[in-house]
This record gives structure tokens, C-alpha cells and sequence, in this order.
């Protein structure tokens, strides 16, 4: 009995929290991460509640995106160097499957968490509550963008030694627009002003990337698969 | 242009590492019922031609067929016809022999934990089926990789060094199972640079640096 592609996509995505959950220290260290550079903010700002509250977006967007992309690197990695990523892609399922299932674990385990601890975060940032849900919807979007460039990063870095600096390096600039249009959207919302430009065109490039990363991400992983 | 409808067909393949000229101009062929014993010094190739054999490596030059089909043209379907054995087990080292063999074999077919658990047992590693594999020992990997290749049921086997690190047991069970597959009507390419004692019919392809 053959197994289908939504099967194969659960098997992985199982393996993948499987995988995750075995190593918890891993799981939170990208959300530790998250948690104190922003902290760090307040403290080393002057207590001026109205500054923090004007810097507060754009410190909460630049904390996620390095602590999404701390957790990137290993994406693809440790299944290359144990030689189970081989196994994989001779599952008979085509590399696109098993791409955009351990993107999408990836996405769950690093993006999702972030936002469900993003409020946490925007209390001591000073943030009103009443911006929180256009925080949490673009902080979604933003990290699964995320991870999806990062996919086509970790696929072109997978075979080098110290591919983590270069990985940063192609994905951060790619991510600039959600910086902007992340943070301006959570701006916006604190400000308590119509959001939906911004919301509208993160929501695009997260459509964007989600349709065409998959094939770029496939290709960068079957050369280094060679 | 050599192919053979219900085998593997490998016609005049070069590939290039580099500079490095590894597959200079390698044909083969590979009929149900008979094993095929790639032997050579080491750094001729060998394990090159397996994997250009898997599809994942891309010969610059040459073509490799499957059926009488191109596999460049039918990858996934043609991967899914075959098991391949790298060098090193290819186990995940935080899930258990049982899991990883789920989450391979499960990708190729519904498979139930119970028949898994006999492929382990045929291998003689059942006892391990629930230790993580990080603490097997080599030997003991080799087997959960070789229940692996069993509870594939592929029709395709290749295998690049599969005696490594097993004792004289462990030989003499691989052995047993690629005999048992040959006889069967399976097809396998198995690479070591040792002689290879299994009773069935076997071709030597000697490649040379």
C-alpha cells in the first residue's frame, strides 16, 4: 500500500516535533533568546515610557527575526550530516514534500512559539494591549516568511562547514521588508491608526514566498544533496 | 543505447568531481536474479556509482535506466523502487530503532510497528527496538539499518559496504538475506572491496583508478 502525500507530510511533521521535543534545550533557546534581548531594551534605555513605546515595534520585529533565524541553521544539518536526509529524499515522495513539511515543523516550533510568548514580551515593552492582536497576526506571517527564506538559505549553506554567518547573511537582507512592514504595522496599531496596508502587503509577501520558496529551497537542497 | 526492461542499465557514465575524473566511462547491468559486486581499490569510485545509481548524484555524462525508462524522468518513482545503504546507518540518534524505521519506511509504505519489530528480530537487534539509537553500538546501528532495508521491500538493493562493523554472525546473516533476495527475483548492487561469500548468482564489476 503506497502512502499519499498528506500521509508522508504528517509522517515528517511528526518526526519532526518527535525530534524537537527529544531536545527541549534546543526548543527554548531560540525563545530565551527572544525574551531577553528584549528585555534588555527597557533596561538600557532611558525610563522614558513614551520612547520606549515608539522603539518598542521595531526592537520586537529585529528580536524575532534573529532568534527565528537562530534555529534555522539546523534545519537541514543535522539530517545531512547523519545521512538521514538522503534517506528522506529517496522516500519516494519527491525533496519538495519533505522541504515544505520540516519548513512548516520548523515554522511551528520557532515562529508559533514566538508568538504565543509575544505578548509577554510587548507588556514590558510597553505596548497597549489593545495592539496585541495585529502584533500577534503580523508576527505570524512575518515568521513563517521567515522560515521559508530561510529554508532556501539552510538548502544553499547545508554542505559548508561554518554555514551559519553566511546563512544570516543571505536570509537578513530578503527579510527587510517584513522589518518594515511588520513593524509598521504593529506601529500603526499602537498608534491607533488603520493597519491594514501594512497587514495586506506582509500578507503578500508571506503568500509570496510560501508558494515559490518551496521550489527555490528543493533546488538550492538537491545540488547540495549531489 | 543498452537498457534492460525489467532491470537497471547503466550506459557509459563519467562523472567529475573537481578536477577529479572518478567514473570514467562506466557501464553496467543489472538483472533480477543476480547480485552485482562493484569491487576496486579505495577512491575509484565506487560509492560514487551507487549514489549516481540512487539518483541523487547527476552523471555529467551518460544515462542510467530503469525499466527501459530514463530515472532522471521518473525519479520519485523510480526511487521508490529501490533501498540504498550509505556508509553510515543514517539513523537519527535522539528516536529509537523502531521510530527511525517508521519514519523511513513509512514514507514508502503503511506500515504497522509490529512488522517492523520483525524485521529487527530477523536482524537480531529486537531487543534494542526501543533504546534511542544514539547508545547502539556500530555494529548493532548496521543491523537496525539493514532491518531498514529489509522492511523496504524494494525490488532495487544498494548497498555500499553493508559488512562493516558486524561480527562473523552479522556477515553471515547479511549474506543470508541478500541471498534470499536474489533468489527471490530482487535485484541488488552491492559495493565492497572484499570477496563476497553468498551463494547465488554473482557478476564482478571491477572498476580501476
Amino acid at each position: 500500500m503506497s502512502v499519499g502525500p498528506f500521509e508522508a507530510f504528517w509522517l515528517i511533521m511528526r518526526r519532526e516535533l518527535t525530534l524537537s521535543f527529544r531536545r527541549p534545550e534546543q526548543l527554548l533557546q531560540p525563545l530565551v533568546f527572544f525574551l531577553i534581548v528584549t528585555t534588555l531594551f527597557p533596561l538600557g534605555l532611558n525610563l522614558q515610557l513614551s520612547l520606549l513605546r515608539d522603539m518598542s515595534p521595531g526592537v520586537l520585529w529585529v528580536a524575532a527575526l534573529l532568534s527565528s533565524l537562530l534555529s534555522l541553521d539546523a534545519l537541514f544539518k543535522s539530517d545531512a550530516d547523519d545521512g538521514t536526509l538522503e534517506q528522506l529524499a529517496l522516500g519516494g515522495q519527491g525533496l519538495t514534500l519533505i522541504v515544505t513539511a520540516k519548513t512548516c515543523a520548523h515554522w511551528v516550533v520557532s515562529g508559533a512559539a514566538l508568538v504565543l510568548v509575544a505578548p509577554l514580551v510587548a507588556i514590558a515593552l510597553n505596548i497597549p494591549t489593545g495592539a496585541f492582536a495585529t502584533m500577534m497576526v503580523s508576527l505570524a506571517m512575518g515568521t513563517l516568511t521567515l522560515s521559508w527564506l530561510g529554508a532556501i538559505g539552510a538548502g544553499l549553506t547545508v554542505g559548508l562547514r561554518r554555514g551559519n554567518v553566511l546563512l544570516s547573511l543571505i536570509v537578513l537582507p530578503l527579510a527587510m521588508p517584513l522589518l518594515i512592514f511588520g513593524a509598521a504595522a504593529t506601529d500603526r496599531a499602537i498608534s491607533q491608526v488603520s493597519t491594514a496596508g501594512a497587514l495586506y502587503f506582509l500578507a503578500a509577501l508571506c503568500v509570496f514566498t510560501c508558494t515559490l520558496a518551496p521550489f527555490a529551497a528543493t533546488a538550492a537542497l538537491r545540488i547540495t544533496l549531489e | 543505447m543498452n537498457s534492460v526492461p525489467n532491470g537497471l542499465a547503466v550506459d557509459k557514465v563519467h562523472v567529475w568531481r573537481g578536477d577529479l575524473h572518478v567514473l570514467k566511462g562506466v557501464s553496467m547491468r543489472v538483472v533480477p536474479g543476480e547480485l552485482v559486486h562493484v569491487a576496486g581499490p579505495n577512491g575509484t569510485g565506487k560509492s560514487t556509482l551507487l549514489r549516481v545509481l540512487t539518483g541523487l548524484l547527476h552523471p555529467e555524462q551518460g544515462a542510467v535506466t530503469w525499466r527501459s525508462q530514463s530515472i532522471d524522468r521518473f525519479r520519485s518513482e523510480y526511487q521508490a523502487d529501490l533501498t540504498y545503504l550509505a556508509h553510515e546507518p543514517a539513523l537519527k540518534g535522539d528516536l529509537t530503532a523502531l521510530e527511525n524505521l517508521r519514519f523511513s519506511v513509512g514514507l514508502r509504505r503503511r506500515v504497522s510497528p509490529a512488522e517492523l519489530r520483525e524485521a529487527l528480530r530477523h536482524t537480531g537487534v529486537v531487543h534494542c527496538a526501543d533504546l534511542p539509537a544514539r547508545v547502539l553500538s556500530a555494529g548493532q546501528r548496521r543491523r537496525v539499518a539493514m532491518a531498514r532495508v529489509l522492511a523496504m521491500q524494494a525490488p532495487l538493493w544498494l548497498l555500499d559496504e553493508p559488512f562493516t562493523n558486524l561480527d562473523a554472525q552479522g556477515m553471515e546473516l547479511v549474506s543470508q538475506l541478500l541471498r534470499g533476495h536474489i533468489l527471490g527475483g530482487g535485484l541488488a548492487v552491492v559495493v565492497a572491496h572484499h570477496d563476497l561469500k553468498v551463494e547465488c548468482p554473482l557478476r564482478r564489476l571491477e572498476l580501476n583508478a
